[in-house]
């Protein structure tokens, strides 16, 4: 699947689209097999969203799994610091990167 | 320590003035991206992995109690309650929003501190020894032009679009302790038979994907011709150094590729042109900045005995503790690399500590080192066991400084969105590995650094040990290096050969060290072993089927 | 020849078009001359008393090369017009002044209110060029 990140202007978070808005979560992310360049023209002029881009995923039982590492560290956060992480409560949450 | 006067205080809220400015039209949209990027970036301001980075200056690694605290202050109001020191003597934030930037400008403009040029293709923070005014073996403190650097690089018109980035570290003793020949310009301050000082300019070194080894280009430039000497330097670079391939643009490539005696040539003609404007700042000038640089109100009654009867603290001061040149003061370098730990990482708590420390016990100064420690300059010896006990309670007492769990790592992919491959957690791996002290000890000094890709921040190739992370078809890869070193002997490491997995390249190293403590000789280093003796056996054991001291 | 929006001179704007270095110097009545990156300022300077505009061009505001070329040239006394052109933004107007442009054509437009904000950005000054201003060392120590 392609789907479509970014980081939010303000605050540089991570963001994936959904299909109607962004979420930080990557398993929020939708398929956008087509459309893709659009998408990111309309939600740059909105100055909500920087640095986007599309990139491969594949859905697995777990949810979306980012093709690469960079984009996979990027959905969850450093592997060093876990406690700062979107699964901080999860101890075995680095593995999921590698 | 330099004190800002109302000339230097207008130019840093000048700038938090105009990056307010830069990012309002940013967020209103008057901007696009593409534009503001370079703007943001000049402010130290990175989009990483996670968020925005914001990288500080903290001029020639130097800073007082009040400034350090402040640095912690910001760890907790506007990041996640830490940072990190970096290789260049300054502090990065991982979790900065964009549009909180601008006030963390301000609060750093109130305690004399900015982000002014940590990024960006211009002339970056200046870099220096970090024992400057302290070490016994300094010929002449290189603080006072540093700071004529500072001001002399900031905003500089003329060099704000260069090839690429411009580093520049000076320091004024024999021993190097700053990198210097690994630098776009490394000064060393010397003395003359007639005792005068003197500038020796190395032009065109650096780490990167094509590390070189610095050739000096200007002999003795007298000091008050040094800005000169420099406004030449950067001319000659920035009219002819190469502008069509960003991995040959900085000055080590025109200097390679011109020879250093075609270099100095041009360099010479725009200095005699340059000679002739009166660019250099008065004498008075550097004096008036040397004023702030004379030595703290020492007691010169202080004694030079020391209490070691406390053998953890023995071990801290025989390995952390350096001679000063004052009799009964000494210079304590806090270690930041506690095993499994974070290179260079700090608590907001820390920091304060820290802050405090220098206040009480160090003539409110610190220092940033280039291997992202801390350093306490000033220690009267009487207050050493109480300043050991405050940073062993705060789990700052790390007795491991130039050992091999002193590891000098870059962020690395956990955080950069320009590595190829994790670093942290590699370092965390080998201290995890060596973490029992007296091994560490009995593999004596050993540097070892890494960088999470070619950009060489980690150092790696002037590490004893040096790793360098890849990206070998999405799967992390570390290639193994030795024999670099900085200083006074600076040399490249060489690679072993083929990579390693993260687990493979810690097992790689205990073999190499086990080489090392088998074919040392008295006295050697593992540097001065593999020097002696090459890299066949090394390889050989690291690349056995079998393990060769299994 | 471009269409210029921002100039700070008192002076007739020249009205011949600039033309290449090498046309330059095949042409001994040329007065306006255009500098393209990769030229040598230094080609010019025994031409200056002839010279009224020099343009100097910016196909990218990355490309730093013509902060020294414009410096250079006043420098060695050039008193004629020096025109930024290019992909000149209004963030670099100010360091441009520094070394010595006194007009700038951009490729899109310019506020001239936001421009002369731009020129205020600083104070005062560090380094001595060759805009006239005083450096900050001069003025700590008369």
């Amino acid at each position: 699947m392609k789907i479509i990140t970014g980081n939010d202007l303000r605050t540089g978070d991570v963001i994936w689209w959904t299909g109607e808005g962004w979420s930080r979560h990557v398993n929020d992310a939708v398929d956008v097999p087509e459309g893709a360049e659009a998408i990111i023209a309309r939600e740059n002029a909105k100055q909500i969203v920087t640095d986007t881009q599309v990139i491969d995923a594949t859905l697995t039982d777990e949810g979306v799994r980012p093709a690469h590492i960079k984009d996979r560290i990027r959905a969850l956060g450093p592997t060093v610091r876990l406690d700062l992480s979107l699964k901080p409560a999860d101890p075995a949450a680095g593995t999921w990167v590698i | 320590m330099y004190q800002y006067d109302s000339y230097d205080q207008k130019m840093v809220d000048a700038r938090v003035a105009e990056f307010r400015d830069q990012v309002n039209r940013r967020l209103a949209g008057e901007i696009a991206e593409d534009q503001f990027k370079p703007l943001r970036l000049k402010n130290g301001l990175y989009l990483q992995l996670h968020a925005y980075m914001l990288r500080v200056a903290i001029p020639y690694g130097t800073l007082n109690g009040a400034q350090m605290r402040m640095l912690g202050d910001i760890a907790d109001k506007y990041d996640r309650g830490y940072g990190h020191f970096t290789t260049r003597q300054n502090i990065q934030y991982n979790w900065i929003k964009l549009e909180q930037a601008p006030d963390l400008l301000a609060d750093l403009a109130s305690v004399e501190m900015h982000a002014i040029q940590t990024s960006g293709n211009c002339i970056r923070n200046t870099t220096a020894d970090h024992f400057a005014g302290a070490a016994a073996d300094e010929l002449v403190d290189p603080r006072p032009y540093a700071e004529l650097l500072r001001q002399w690089s900031t905003f500089h018109p003329e060099f704000d679009y260069l090839p690429r980035k411009f580093k520049i570290a000076i320091i004024g003793s024999e021993t190097d302790r700053a990198a210097m020949k690994l630098h776009d310009i490394g000064i060393q301050l010397v003395t003359n038979d007639a005792g005068e000082v003197g500038c020796k300019f190395y032009v065109g070194g650096g780490m990167g994907r094509t590390p070189m080894i610095a050739p000096v280009i200007g002999d003795f430039v007298p000091p008050l011709q040094m800005i000169s000497y420099l406004e030449a330097c950067l001319r000659v670079y920035n009219r002819y150094g190469r502008r069509d391939n960003k991995y040959k643009a900085r000055i080590k490539i025109l200097v390679h590729e011109i020879g250093a005696d075609e270099y100095r040539r041009q360099v010479e003609e725009e200095f005699a042109h340059i000679l002739t404007l009166g660019l250099e700042p008065p004498p008075a000038e550097l004096e008036r900045i040397k004023g702030f640089f004379e030595q703290p109100g020492f007691d010169a009654a202080a004694s030079d005995d020391l209490d070691l009867s406390d053998p953890d603290f023995a071990v801290w001061v025989k390995q952390n503790v350096h001679a000063h040149k004052q009799t009964g003061y000494a210079i304590a370098t806090i270690a930041l690399k506690p095993v499994g730990g974070i290179p260079g990482d700090a608590t907001a708590d820390q920091i304060r500590l820290m802050a405090d420390l220098a206040r009480d016990y160090s003539f409110d100064e610190l220092r940033v080192t280039h291997a992202q420690n801390i350093v306490l300059p000033h220690v009267k010896k009487a207050d050493l066991y109480t300043v050991w006990q405050k940073l062993d309670e705060a789990g700052l007492a790390n007795a491991n400084l130039d050992l091999i769990s002193d590891i000098i790592a870059c962020p690395g992919l956990d955080y950069c969105s320009l590595a190829n491959a994790r670093s942290i957690p590699v370092a965390q791996k080998i201290s995890e590995r060596f973490a029992d002290l007296g091994r560490q000890q009995e593999l004596g000094e050993l540097k070892l650094k890494i960088s999470g890709c070619i950009n060489a921040c980690g150092h790696h190739h002037a590490g004893h040990i040096g790793i360098l992370g890849v990206d070998r078809k999405g799967v992390e890869n570390y290639q193994l290096l030795f024999g670099g070193s900085e200083g006074a002997d600076t040399s490249l490491g060489t690679i072993t050969g083929p990579g390693f997995s993260e687990d493979g390249i810690v097992d790689a190293i205990e073999k190499a060290t086990n080489v090392y403590l088998d074919q040392r000789a008295d006295g050697e280093r593992f540097l001065d072993t593999y020097r002696r003796i090459g890299m066949a056996p090394f390889k050989e054991a690291i690349y056995a089927k079998e393990p060769a001291n299994g | 020849m471009v269409e210029q929006n921002l100039r700070y001179r008192s002076d007739e704007p020249v009205a011949d078009p600039a033309v290449t270095v090498d046309a330059f110097a095949d042409q001994s009545n040329a007065t306006a001359v255009r500098i393209e990156p990769g030229d040598d300022a230094r080609d010019l300077l025994p031409h200056l008393d002839r010279l009224a505009l020099v343009e100097v061009n910016f196909p990218a505001y990355t490309d730093g090369r013509g902060y020294s070329a414009a410096r250079i040239l006043r420098e060695h006394g050039y008193q004629g017009e020096l025109r930024a052109v290019g992909d000149v933004l209004l963030d670099q107007l100010s360091h441009m002044r520094r070394c010595g442009f006194d007009s700038f054509a951009p490729n899109h437009d310019i506020d001239r209110a936001a421009a002369d904000k731009a020129f205020a950005t600083w104070p005062e000054v560090y380094q001595k060029t060759v805009d006239g201003r005083p450096a900050i060392w001069a003025k700590r120590h008369g």
